[in-house]
């Protein structure tokens, strides 16, 4: 299952959000992947929703990508800051995954379909006993 | 009967869209249902099979609490749910039992109670933090992911449907999305049936309250509460009937559902177009009607966004060339083929479970030139389009009898 929370003892740690998220050096995102086609999933699948297979092997995704689409969200969920930029973002290599786009004003003049992203993470919540959950955007990189 | 035999609208109805806090689901889906069979000249006792789709109320058997409205006559029920094509799907489960001749005629009625819950799918309320992080769910996530991780909720997920339409096509872009909305909301002055009934200007759409853009305030659609039924008949029962009832008989040229097959991205953005196209396309070939012999079609505007993306999934539009059409009026009701002249769900309202027979309704009135002020001149052929995510999506196409 990946890391657990910390036991008291060695005190609070840093969590991944998601499962896929992984951290350490240099955090990157993992997927399922098919064997026989080559679809990714981020989630388990029992099989294959492309080709009906039942191998996957899990692999690295690239860290950089570029936006295909966006929106800026004003009205959010309750407890969810707004506004902030959702999108979708095509990773090089292969690979689609949707996050918010971070380290930029959620203005519709500073986001461009097409333009050049990178992984980054933040600390978004702290739980009870100290433990971080750390999740991850993407922000404008140089093309 | 041969299963290549059509089968008909007999006889629809639906009750206006808006806010019943005086009556309850059951009061409208009797409503709608007695209004269906009153218009086909026909009564509960001749049912042979009766179809209720009601989203909110899945679980409720919503057929049965009906048939103690309209008359309990021992028929089988069957309640069905499929996100926004649950009526479209009511609609085929009865067809498909009278293309198995396992029935004559039979009622599909659709209907939903939302209240005032505020535009579609927004404000749900995000998943709670835990006290101490614990890995749940099959993305193994100790937050919620909402807001986090992208969105998903509806305004936010066709807000970047229409968005990657902008990304591989030129010539699209915010002010094309308002136009949808200024349309609909036009459109809509002329149907009484309507939820809401005001025009407003492209620049009013423009700068009313961002929701997730490019989808203003009004460019997403309104919670409500409404129904819609039909009854439908076989081509030999039809026959048999009085000649008027031939008459206002409306051909179900195509009935098609269609899920969304794997394609790339559609893990993390849903996919509304390639079902929507597999099922367009399934509906051409099988009622051998072209694009361009559309008189109106009724397609599944829940967001502007959605809308224009639609336009080129269901070929009304050269392909990559939404953008340019509704720049030109293409979708007007006085334009090349027209879009939503009941006001769409933008103005019409969205009642989820109603939604897919309410524009059977819609279409069905044109073709038999009774759609009153808003009638679009001799129509004879017509298409109804919904999809639902997750995804679902019902294609019908309608013809005049001829009869
Ligand atoms: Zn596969």
């Amino acid at each position: 299952m990946g890391e657990q929370t910390a036991p008291d003892e060695t005190g609070p740690k840093q969590i991944s959000m998601v499962e896929y998220l992984k951290l350490g050096d240099e955090p990157h995102l993992v997927a399922n992947v098919c064997e026989a086609c080559g679809a990714s999933y981020f989630d388990r699948r029992n099989a294959c929703a492309a080709c009906g297979a039942r191998e996957f092997s899990t692999e690295r995704l690239a860290n950089t990508g570029e936006v295909r689409t966006f929106t800026i969200v004003h009205r959010a969920a309750r407890g969810v800051p707004a506004p902030y930029i959702s999108a979708v973002v095509d990773l090089d290599g292969g690979g689609r995954v949707k996050s918010n786009i971070i380290n930029i004003e959620p203005n519709p003049a500073n986001v461009t379909l097409g333009m050049r992203v990178r992984l980054a993470t933040y600390v978004t919540a702290t739980d009870d006993d100290g433990n971080e959950a750390v999740a991850f955007g993407y922000e404008p990189a140089a093309a | 009967m041969s299963n290549q035999d059509p089968v008909w609208i007999l006889g629809t109805s639906m009750t206006k869209f808006g806010r019943y806090a005086d009556k309850d689901l059951i009061d409208l889906a009797a409503e709608a249902s007695l209004g269906a069979l009153d218009d086909g000249g026909v009564a509960m006792g001749e049912m042979d099979i009766l179809a209720a789709g009601c989203l909110y109320e899945a679980n409720g058997g919503v057929g049965q609490r009906l048939q103690k409205q309209l008359g309990q006559t021992g028929i089988p029920v069957y309640n069905v749910a499929n996100a926004c094509a649950t009526g479209a799907t009511a609609v085929r489960t009865v067809m498909m039992a009278i293309k198995a001749g396992e029935a004559q005629m039979g009622l599909a009625v659709g209907v939903e109670q939302m209240g005032k819950m505020g535009m579609l799918g927004a404000d749900r309320a995000a998943r709670s933090d835990k006290q101490v992080f614990e890995r749940k769910g099959r993305f193994g996530s100790v937050v919620g992911v909402e807001g986090r991780l992208g969105t998903n909720m509806m305004p936010g997920v066709f807000a970047q449907a229409g968005m990657e339409y902008a990304y591989e096509n030129d010539g699209v872009g915010f002010e094309q999305f308002a136009k949808v909305a200024q349309k609909n909301h036009e459109h809509s002055t002329l149907n009484p049936l309507a939820q809401y009934r005001k025009a407003f200007t492209l620049d009013e759409v423009m700068s009313s309250e961002v929701i997730a853009y490019p989808n203003t305030l009004l460019m997403c659609c309104p919670t409500g509460d409404g129904s819609a039924a039909v009854v439908l008949v076989s081509d030999e029962k039809l026959k048999t009937l009085p000649r008027e009832q031939q008459r206002r008989a409306v051909k179900v040229s195509a009935s098609v559902l269609t899920s969304d097959p794997w394609t790339e991205g559609c893990q993390v953005q849903p996919d509304v177009n390639t079902l929507t196209r597999n099922a367009a396309d399934a509906a051409y070939e099988v009622s051998g009607v072209d694009p361009a012999d559309l008189d109106l079609v009724e397609l599944h505007d829940c967001f502007a966004t959605a809308e224009l993306r639609h336009y080129d999934n269901l070929r009304l539009c050269e392909p990559g060339g939404a953008g340019e059409w509704i720049d030109k009026g293409g979708p007007w009701r006085d334009g090349e083929i027209p879009v939503n002249v009941s006001g769409g769900l933008l103005s019409k309202g969205h009642p989820i479970g109603a939604t897919g027979v309410a524009n059977l309704f819609e279409v069905a009135t044109h073709l038999r030139g009774e759609a009153g002020d808003r009638q679009v001149p001799d129509a004879k052929v017509g298409l109804a389009h919904v999809i639902g995510l997750g995804s679902s999506c019902g294609v019908h196409i309608l013809e005049r009898s001829g009869l």
